[in-house]
């Protein structure tokens, strides 16, 4: 670290409602550096970013950024204006708008004060042309890949004049030629003197990409250092060297029949649209009893697998074996509910709750056909005896059932879910991302009542990005990469090391390096 | 403790803001002019509240899954043509012509409905776009099917439906009444009611907890195209005649009264209960005004004002939950 410290952030604390974020967090950016920001998920990662980027505020800390004080009460748009640039997962593009259009939004050249067309367009030539891209500066962005959009997000950048280019997982829906695309790109813009923090979960980029590194775990700095020495497997160490939160239970007793067969899915990757991974000849097994772990990063194919198994989304090839009965892959969340199946979806808002509707509504909506009297009208008594079981029996917080689920704590809308789950009296269960965003107390109750539905004979498949509930619920765990499976473990050999490296290493390497564990 | 007792104060206006409201106009319309109350004038009020009121309840439905229908009016005149032409062919003397009327309408409405809902799902194609198309698309058909003139010459029990009344109380107005109950009782009661709550509140999580969301979406366009018909087959018994240019406007008076009674246009909040009142709130303020001379100018600008205030109000209200 030779080189002048561009960006200094000292003694960052957060705090959320029965969350501490952030806690003394430091982080040094060198002029000309790409800086890994490293630590697993809810290590505190995307709050120090949004700090950064203004969009949140901390509770303490100070920050400069080549020399100037980030006064912590400024906007996004003062932080833009001094180089901080923010480059999130979803992008900030206006799709129906033209290259260029989005690479000078708000800052087009004008003459007259009508904008200067052919000098935009020429602007922005000239700085594709720079980034090494060759496409029409006219063309709509929708039209554009994943991989040039983004490129299209880093142009924007240098046009606002960058100093620090903040990257958070950008490769997560790139392919490998693309990966080295953006890598190119980058290397060749801090010859030029721009910085990058550059946020990842793939380990091996890091090696590739980055001088610097700063891992933060539960919130708290942990390590800083340089790249150049350090092996992949002293960065996981850091990163997963913690107190253990959750309990492991011993593994139950001999699991049952198989409940579920997949057999050889696969999708294509669609160029634009929603599926923007391609999955491979995915096969997995779950029997009656036990609890099948799902790690990945997110984008790896365990949420995709999973939502093709409940009919949510279609695949190209593929068999099910629901209970030993082939199916062809289902067509409707309907079809998977008829045949045993439930879920718990990955966003709790945006697929799962009802927000404005009451507890009891919320809970009993796909068992309404059981509790109807004539099959047409909701017998209440019976839907509040219903209600009344599950609030007892998970500990459900409420005022009364009447209320509205967005008035619930994260922890308590997710029993509503479980709840609501398990009135349909699955075989199967599906919960994706059991515990997101919920305190450490709801956590393990969650975790309990999986435990509890597994001893109760449903087979049930967890999908998680944290790896310490992986390893805390699963029996078995299937690892995903890239729409691949990449390795399964038994819960008895499982290691947050051995999954990360599974989870995080490109095929290759993960295959050497656990040939070489 | 302020802040608490002003939410409060706000939450309560929101809940029964519009019906002090409906009092209050009746209240001062009433001391205003004596023949405002006289049982004449509120049979008159309520029977023109009833046939726009029908259709009501069925946009109800429509609009709590984030839909709307803007055909309704012309879907009126073209089903109430349709009836009354049919029965002009089989001869108004056969004894149960206005039956083959009212089924014909009817069953012109529930088609068309069923139609336009299919659009809606099957193509993706929005439901503001399906029926604005159909806004035109009926009223031409309508003018089409008997080249702009108006069809006449009912039998009395045809007319009954429009003009007769059952232990004093005009037809439409019991019919009004049954059909508000039973959509009320829909909504609140039946496992129906909750899907149609479920797909407009979140169509996503409604199709992962195994509803047919295209099938209830197309269902609630068929639901108010089959009111629309039985509204056309009602307005033609009471006007003695099945017009061209019967229920233009409609749509519009249809749609507020369910907005003014506090449906939410983004779906999933609301109900028929609050529709009755918007629709009354409509029916009183449009004939209090009359009453009163104010001319029918103003009248547009007053119910204009009234849908803005009542939206604007809810999504204040709103803002200050919690």
């Amino acid at each position: 670290m030779s080189a002048a410290i561009l960006l200094d952030v000292r003694d960052v604390c957060k705090q959320f409602p029965g969350v501490r974020a952030l806690d003394g967090v430091e982080l040094q950016v060198a002029a000309q550096e790409v800086h890994a920001l490293l630590g697993e998920n809810g290590a505190g990662k995307s709050t120090l970013l949004k700090i950064l980027s203004g969009a949140l505020r901390a509770d303490r800390g100070e920050a400069t950024l080549d020399g100037i004080r980030l006064e912590p009460g400024q906007s996004p748009r003062d932080r833009q204006r001094l180089g901080l640039i923010t480059i999130y997962q979803e992008f900030n593009l206006l799709p129906f708008m033209s290259i260029a259009e989005n690479l000078y939004l708000g800052r087009e050249p004008t003459r007259y004060g009508i904008i200067d067309w052919a000098a935009l367009y020429e602007n922005a030539r000239a700085l594709l042309a720079d980034l090494g891209l060759s496409v029409d500066p006219r063309r709509e962005v929708r039209h554009l890949s994943v991989a040039h959009q983004q490129m299209v997000e880093i142009g924007r950048a240098v046009a606002q004049k960058a100093k620090l280019i903040v990257m958070d997982e950008p490769t997560a829906a790139l392919s490998g030629r693309e990966v080295e695309i953006l890598h190119t790109v980058m290397q060749g813009l801090k010859t030029r003197g721009v910085s990058f923090i550059y946020v990842t979960h793939r380990l091996d980029e890091v090696k590739r990409v980055c001088d610097g590194f700063t891992v933060l775990r539960d919130g708290r700095y942990v390590a800083c250092g340089e790249v150049r020495g350090v092996e992949i497997r002293d960065l996981v160490r850091l990163m997963v060297g913690r107190d253990v939160e959750f309990s492991k239970r011993s593994r139950t007793a001999a699991p049952g029949e198989t409940v579920l067969a997949v057999k050889g899915i696969s999708r294509a990757r669609e160029s634009s649209g929603r599926h923007a991974i391609a999955l491979k000849d995915l096969s997995v097994e779950v029997k009656a009893g036990e609890i099948v772990g799902f790690a990945g990063l997110v984008g790896a194919g365990r949420t995709e697998l999973a939502r093709i198994i409940f009919g949510a989304d279609r695949c190209d090839d593929g068999v099910l074996y629901v209970n030993g009965l082939e199916m062809s892959p289902l067509r409707s969340p309907q079809e998977a509910i008829r045949a045993g199946m439930a879920l718990v979806p990955e966003d709790r808002k945006q697929q799962g709750c009802f927000l404005d509707q009451s507890i009891s509504q919320n809970m009993t909506l796909p068992s309404l056909k059981r509790i109807a009297r004539w099959r047409i009208f909701v017998d209440e008594v019976k839907e509040r005896q219903l209600v009344d079981h599950y609030r007892s029996a998970l500990r459900i917080k409420m005022a009364n059932s009447a209320v509205a689920v967005g008035t619930l704590s994260g922890g308590n809308q997710q029993k509503v879910l479980l709840a609501r789950c398990m009135a349909l009296q699955p075989k199967l269960l599906i919960v994706d991302e059991p515990t997101r965003g919920i305190d450490i107390g709801s956590k393990a109750e969650v975790h309990q009542l999986l435990f509890d539905m597994a001893r109760s004979g449903i087979a049930v498949i967890v999908i998680s990005s944290e790896m310490p509930e992986v390893l805390a619920l699963s029996d078995r765990i299937i690892v995903f990469r890239e729409g691949c499976i990449s390795g399964l473990l038994d819960c008895r050999d499982a290691t947050e090391s051995n999954l990360m490296e599974l989870m995080a290493i490109s095929t290759a390497a993960g295959a050497q390096r656990v040939a070489a564990v | 403790m302020t802040a608490a007792r002003r939410v409060d104060v706000v939450m309560w206006l929101r809940r029964y803001g519009t019906s002090m409201f409906l009092l209050a106009l009746i209240l001062f319309f009433g001391l205003e002019n004596s023949r405002f109350l006289s049982i004449r004038n509120v049979a008159n009020i309520l029977t023109e509240v009833s046939i726009y009121g029908i259709i009501a309840v069925g946009m109800t439905f429509v609009i709590l899954t984030a839909g709307v229908d803007l055909a309704v009016g012309s879907l009126l005149a073209f089903a109430g043509m349709s009836g009354a032409y049919v029965m002009k062919a089989i001869g108004a003397d056969y004894p149960l012509s206005w039956l083959v009327a009212l089924a014909t309408a009817t069953a012109v409405g529930s088609l068309v409905g069923y139609l336009q809902g299919k659009t809606v799902t099957f193509f993706s194609v929005p439901p503001f776009i399906v029926t604005l198309g159909g806004l035109t698309i009926w009223r031409g058909a309508t003018l089409i099917l008997n080249d702009g003139s108006p069809i006449s010459g009912f039998d009395a029990r045809y007319r009954w439906w429009g003009t007769g009344s059952i232990a004093g109380v005009p037809v439409p107005i019991v019919l009004f009444g049954l059909i508000a109950a039973a959509g009320f009782v829909t909504q609140r009661y039946t496992r129906y009611g909750r899907y149609i709550y479920a797909v407009g509140g979140n169509p996503e999580a409604a199709r992962l907890n195994g509803l047919d969301v295209a099938a209830i979406v197309t269902s609630v366009y068929l639901i108010v195209g089959a009111l629309s018909g039985l509204a056309g087959f009602l307005l033609s018994a009471r006007l003695g005649a099945a017009e061209a240019v019967g229920g233009i406007g409609y749509e519009l008076r249809v749609i507020a009264s369910v907005v003014i009674g506090g449906t939410s246009l983004a779906g999933g909040r609301g109900g028929v209960g609050g529709t009755i009142v918007g629709a009354l709130l409509i029916g009183v303020l449009t004939n209090g005004l009359v009453i009163m001379h104010v001319s029918s100018y103003w009248q547009q600008v007053v119910i204009g004002l009234i849908i803005v205030a009542a939206v604007a109000f809810d999504t204040y209200a709103k803002s200050h939950r919690e």
